[in-house]
C-alpha cells in the first residue's frame, strides 16, 4: 500500500473508533446523572427548578467530552492535515 | 464538505477576506443592535406598552433572574456582558430557520473569540471585585502548590468553551448536511428544530457557564466566624 491509502484507511478506520468510543463513556454518565435527576425530582419536587437547570449544565458539560471526539473524527474526514500534506506533495511534483 | 462557514467566500482583496462568518456576523449585530434600538425609542413607563417592548422586558428580566440564581448578588453590573454574549449566541442559533444562512458560532475563530472574551472579563470583574492582590491571591488557594493547576484550569477551560459550542453549532449543520443526502424529506426538518432546541441550551449554557466563572472570580471571601465566647 503506498502512504495515501494508509492514510486513508488509518483515518476513516480512527474516526469511526472515536466517535463509537468517545460517545460510549458520557452515554453512560449521561444516564446516571439523569436517573439521578429523576430520582430527587420525585423526592422534592419543590426544588425542581434549581434541579433540572443544574442537569442541563451539567448534561452539556458531560456531552461536551462527546462532542470533543465527534470534533476530531470529523476532523479526521473532512480537514485531514495529513492527508493535506500528502496530496500537496504528490502534486507539487 | 467544508467544515464551517469559514469556507464561503463572497469577497477577497489581497489578504483581506470577508467570509460568511463574517458578514452573517454583521448582519446579526446589525438586526440585535437596530431592533433594540428601535423597540427603546418608544419606551412607556405607564400600564399601557408595546407589545416589543414587554418581549424585551421579558427577556432582560429572564437573564437578570438567571445571572442572579448564580450566584451574583448585582445582575445589573454583569448583564451587559453576559447578556449579550446569550443574546448573540441564541440569535445566532435561532436564525438558522431563515434559508442560506449559516451560523457564525459554526466557525471556531467565532467561538475563539467569545471564550476569549470570558477569559478576559472574568480577571477584570475579579480585580473590580477584590482589588488586585486579593484577586491574585486566589490562585494560590488553598496552598501555594495548587498554583499551576488553578493557571491550567483557566486556560482548559476557555478551551473547552470554544470547542463546545463550535462542536454543538457545527454538528447541527453537519448532520443535517449529510441527511439531506440520504433522506431528502421531512427528517432534515426535524433534526432542524432539534438544532434550534440544542442552539438555545448551548447559548444558555455558554452564559451560565460565564457567569459561574465570574461568581467564582468576584466571590469575596467571608472571615470565618468567631467562635463563641462560653459564658
Amino acid at each position: 500500500m503506498d502512504n495515501m491509502t494508509i492514510i486513508a484507511v488509518a483515518s476513516i478506520v480512527i474516526a469511526g473508533i472515536t466517535t463509537g468510543f468517545g460517545t460510549m463513556g458520557p452515554a453512560l454518565a449521561e444516564g446516571r446523572a439523569v436517573a439521578t435527576a429523576l430520582s430527587s425530582l420525585a423526592q422534592q419536587p419543590d426544588a425542581s427548578a434549581t434541579i433540572t437547570r443544574t442537569l442541563f449544565v451539567g448534561l452539556a458539560m458531560i456531552e461536551s467530552t462527546a462532542i470533543y471526539c465527534f470534533v476530531v473524527s470529523m476532523i479526521l474526514i473532512f480537514a485531514n492535515p495529513f492527508w493535506n500534506h500528502v496530496i500537496a506533495q504528490a502534486t507539487g511534483k | 464538505m467544508r467544515l464551517s462557514p469559514d469556507a464561503i467566500i463572497f469577497w477577497q482583496y489581497g489578504f483581506f477576506k470577508l467570509n460568511a462568518t463574517i458578514v452573517f456576523t454583521w448582519g446579526l449585530m446589525l438586526v440585535l443592535a437596530v431592533g433594540s434600538k428601535v423597540i427603546t425609542r418608544r419606551f412607556s413607563t405607564g400600564l399601557k406598552r408595546s407589545r416589543w417592548q414587554n418581549l424585551l422586558e421579558i427577556v432582560v428580566t429572564g437573564i437578570e433572574k438567571q445571572i442572579e440564581e448564580v450566584g451574583l448578588s448585582q445582575p445589573q453590573k454583569y448583564i451587559g456582558f453576559l447578556g449579550t454574549l446569550f443574546l448573540f449566541v441564541a440569535a445566532a442559533a435561532l436564525c438558522t430557520v431563515v434559508p442560506g444562512y449559516e451560523p457564525p458560532t459554526g466557525s471556531l475563530s467565532t467561538t475563539a473569540a467569545l471564550a476569549l472574551c470570558v477569559f478576559v472579563a472574568v480577571p477584570f470583574f475579579g480585580i473590580e471585585e477584590q482589588g488586585v492582590g486579593n484577586y491574585l491571591k486566589s490562585y494560590v488557594k488553598p496552598t501555594f502548590i495548587m498554583l499551576p493547576f488553578n493557571i491550567i484550569s483557566e486556560i482548559s477551560r476557555t478551551l473547552a468553551l470554544a470547542v463546545r459550542l463550535f462542536g454543538n453549532m457545527m454538528s447541527g449543520a453537519m448532520i443535517i448536511g449529510i441527511l439531506l443526502t440520504i433522506m431528502p424529506f421531512i427528517f432534515p426538518i426535524i433534526m432542524t428544530a432539534l438544532g434550534l432546541l440544542t442552539g438555545m441550551v448551548q447559548a444558555y449554557i455558554f452564559s451560565i457557564l460565564a457567569a459561574v466563572y465570574i461568581a467564582a472570580a468576584t466571590r469575596v471571601r467571608k472571615p470565618k466566624p468567631e467562635p463563641e465566647a462560653k459564658p
